[in-house]
């Protein structure tokens, strides 16, 4: 190093199509050295990294690298589109770009051009990076032809050996260190086009304003961006009104800008004389043929699937188990070594329990974004998207929302980090509002301790109606997400109706640098964002089931005669005597807890449905995860531990007395608690991540009331209607 | 004729695009302007959506909208 790298290091924008290659690019260039945030005020990911570029005359200049969602066209319908313009031109707190690297599709060079044209009307120091040449065969050009057509400087690279990385970073260093020459290029629009745009440069704002090429380009960006639909904020008013003034004409404004930058394209390419494009189609298309085929296609289908959610159902499993007893050894080791006291029990109730609620989600995060990475790599997640569309459009949705919702059967926490795959802010949200009704695993320990408590080993029509009734539970829950679904897109969630525009990329052999490094930034953002959340309510919780504290409860001395009065008696008398000190000592802090308290105040409310202030309690703490229902019901019952067939608490609510001496648990009151579960939105954690994933509290409030009231009318119905039959 | 009733691996030739705004901005920008050849390679097991060729690139679009796309067909079917 013969320099000092300056404080402000320029900023290197990477711009260009989905599927070119852009993001592996960016991970070439910036090595392990990125970072991945969020563009103000809207989920969408920013990625940034430096590099360092070395000169010709030996020094190095760093650089900061920042990777730009891939888009199209600048034109923008929403918020998240307009980023694109806003990072191009540094505004919104964004740094002014030195350099804009094109990422274009050497196979695909109509299309990319597209954008590029933009990019040059622009006026702004612009570099074409010519990446997939070895892919695009003879259908690439040479770079040296298209630096000449174009008058901007064209570098081949390759996104997946990091060929001509260092080209690139040193061509667009020059270009920060001189100004470029005028390019080349130009797009003849028509003459009243020309005119209209002269009438809307008038109209922009001033700090807008800058040469006359820009200008005209900014106002080319309106005029096919703005109408009375778009969803663009920071707009002034006198632009908007321009430019509904000049699409009122009657010309077909959108049809002139775009033939007239495909003539122009069309042109250039011409005098390249390339080979065809289709030639490196023909793999994919030999695969499509099979992979999209109606037989063959749905198998290949089904079988992937089947695959992707088996491993988030059964392979998660071990490690999530190890999570939970590494965090379990850890409590009880702290319990241990640290004083009693309420220091220890925030620790180790707390904290300890709080951070192993954020972990224990990682394997299910981890292995859904390494089937999502693997599946976005090799284009077959187009392909998902492609045949699953005709379903996913009954519920007003894209075919993308396909693997979200699939996932929600393992967990609806990384379900909902997936609806970023999804383009549309309403399609991600009205996903994000179904995603929690789907049978995630948490809902199944209790289901299996109702079931298994109440319901009697039998069949039916030769099936056991064990099985039969968790099928029910699957079933159940799918038949309420479609008809949610099919009315939160028509009230809550009404969007105009969007046309599938979806791109089917060539197939491209799936690379794990790249997944692995998705997987790490999802783990990460989870980690830092929705973790927190998640944190922090797990502590809540805890304070609201062991609080206020009684001085007798610390004491562990055997027999606790303190407890005598709580209604939960008859548990110690069935539970092994001794052993279960500290649980009963927990059992009678939780009878008197304010979330005891809330249960019981909750009560009346609830009877309806069947439930008891002790059911209420254990709904209470079941907030912090549906199967710790079973571990505060075993609390509220006395019980102390329990296994994974938690036998011990089957016995124990089976037989549990009203005061009248009826069963609290019915199989209709079962029945109640199962449908209860099924579409409450007993999760603070899928409460945290749509917190995260939409930027605010209305939405979780939303999702929070709205399964609430379903799981209530829906018990509801259940335990009335089916006491009034006999039940 | 529409693009929908184009044979399947027939080539056609854009004529006129229509439709709702946003989505006719965005099949321009993808190249779909009128005098560009396409072709409909399969349609979907479900029986939606399509799938087109034009440009060098293969492109998903629904039956409802592929009727807005007027063509005339290109050579022998």
């Amino acid at each position: 190093m013969n320099q000092i790298a300056p404080s402000t290091p320029d900023v290197l924008l990477l711009v260009g199509n989905p599927n070119v290659g852009k993001t592996s690019l960016f991970n070439c260039l910036t090595g392990a050295r990125a970072r991945v945030g969020n563009y103000p005020g809207i989920t969408v990911d920013r990625r940034s990294g430096r590099a360092s570029a070395r000169l010709t005359d030996g020094s190095t200049r760093e650089l900061e690298l920042v990777d730009v969602p891939g888009t199209y066209s600048l034109a923008a319908r929403s918020h998240e589109e307009q980023i694109t313009l806003a990072a191009v031109l540094g505004m919104d707190s964004e740094a002014r770009p030195s350099v804009l690297v094109a990422v274009v599709d050497a196979g695909q060079l109509s299309r990319c051009l597209y954008l590029v044209a933009q990019l040059i009307e622009l006026r702004l120091p612009l570099i074409v990076a010519l990446n997939m040449a070895d892919e695009a065969g003879r259908a690439a050009p040479e770079p040296a032809a298209l630096e000449r057509l174009l008058g901007v400087p064209v570098v081949t690279t390759n996104g997946q050996t990091g060929l001509g990385g260092q080209e690139l970073l040193r061509r667009a260093a020059e270009l920060v260190l001189s100004p470029p020459q005028l390019p080349l290029f130009h797009v003849p629009y028509p003459e009243a086009l020309r005119r209209d745009l002269d009438r809307v440069v008038e109209a922009l704002p001033s700090a807008w304003r800058s040469n006359v090429e820009r200008d005209r380009a900014l106002a080319l960006w309106a005029l096919s961006s703005l109408d009375e639909h778009d969803e663009l904020v920071d707009i002034p008013v006198e632009l908007r009104s321009r430019v509904t003034r000049v699409l009122a004409s009657g010309r077909d404004i959108d049809l002139e800008i775009s033939a007239s930058r495909y003539g122009a394209i069309d042109a250039l390419l011409a005098r390249l004389e390339l080979g065809d494009a289709e030639q490196r189609l023909l793999v994919t298309e030999r695969l499509d043929r099979v992979l999209l085929h109606p037989v063959s296609g749905f198998v290949a289908f089904l079988l992937a699937m089947l695959v992707v959610f088996q491993t988030l159902f059964a392979w998660a499993d071990p490690a999530i188990s190890l999570i939970e007893w590494a965090v379990g050894s850890l409590q009880q080791f702290l319990v241990e070594v640290l004083p009693r006291g309420i220091f220890t029990d925030l620790v180790v109730e707390g904290v300890v329990l709080g951070v192993g609620n954020v972990i224990v989600f990682l394997p299910q995060i981890l292995l859904l974004f390494f089937f999502i990475g693997l599946l976005e790599d090799s284009g077959y997640m187009a392909r998902i998207a492609y045949l699953m569309d005709r379903i996913m459009r009954a519920l007003g949705l894209h075919g993308r929302a396909f693997v979200p919702l699939l996932s929600g059967f393992a967990c609806a926490v990384p379900a909902i980090l997936a609806t970023r795959t999804l383009e549309r802010k309403r399609d991600k949200l009205l996903t994000m509002m179904v995603v929690p009704l789907m049978t995630c695993s948490a809902r199944l320990p209790v289901y299996t301790l109702i079931i298994g408590a109440l319901f009697p080993v039998a069949s039916l029509f030769g099936l056991p109606t064990q099985g039969l009734l968790m099928v029910g539970m699957y079933v159940f829950s799918l038949v309420i997400s479609f008809l949610a679904a099919w009315v939160l897109g028509r009230t809550a969630i009404r969007g105009r109706a969007v046309p599938l525009i979806l791109e089917l990329p060539p197939y491209r052999r799936p690379r794990l640098g790249p997944t692995v490094r998705m997987m790490r930034e999802k783990a990460g953002q989870f980690l830092s964002e929705a973790g927190t959340v998640i944190l922090a309510a797990t502590i809540v919780l805890w304070a609201l089931l062991s609080f206020p504290r009684q001085a007798e409860n610390v004491t562990h001395d055997c027999p606790p005669s303190q407890v005598a009065e709580t209604a939960a008696s008859p548990a110690r008398t069935a539970s092994p005597a001794c052993p279960a000190a500290t649980t009963s000592g927990q059992s009678a802090r939780l009878d008197n807890s304010y979330g005891a308290r809330l249960g019981k105040t909750l009560e009346p409310a609830l009877a309806p449905l069947g439930f008891d202030w002790k059911i209420a309690t254990g709904i209470i703490g079941a907030f912090a995860a549906r199967e710790v229902f079973i571990s505060t019901l075993a609390l509220v019952y006395g019980i102390g531990e329990v296994d994974d067939e938690a036998l011990p608490l089957r016995d124990r609510i089976r037989r549990e007395r009203r005061a009248d001496g009826q069963p609290v648990y019915t199989p209709l009151v079962g029945l109640s608690l199962m449908i209860f579960f099924a579409l409450a939105c007993q999760c603070m954690s899928t409460l945290a991540v749509v917190k995260r994933e939409t930027n605010g509290y209305k939405w979780p409030a939303f999702l929070f009331v709205y399964m609430t009231a379903l799981a209530y009318a829906c018990s509801f119905i259940v335990y009335q209607g089916g006491s009034l039959l006999g039940f | 004729m529409t693009l929908l009733e184009l044979k399947i691996g027939q080539l056609g030739r854009v004529e006129e695009v229509s439709g709702e705004r946003s989505f006719r901005r965005r099949l321009l920008e993808l190249g779909l302007v009128p005098g560009t050849e396409v072709r409909v390679l399969r349609v979907a097991p479900l029986g939606d959506p399509l799938e087109l060729a034009a440009r060098g690139c293969r492109l998903s679009i629904r039956r409802k909208e592929a009727a807005e796309i007027r063509v005339t067909p290109v050579g022998p079917s």
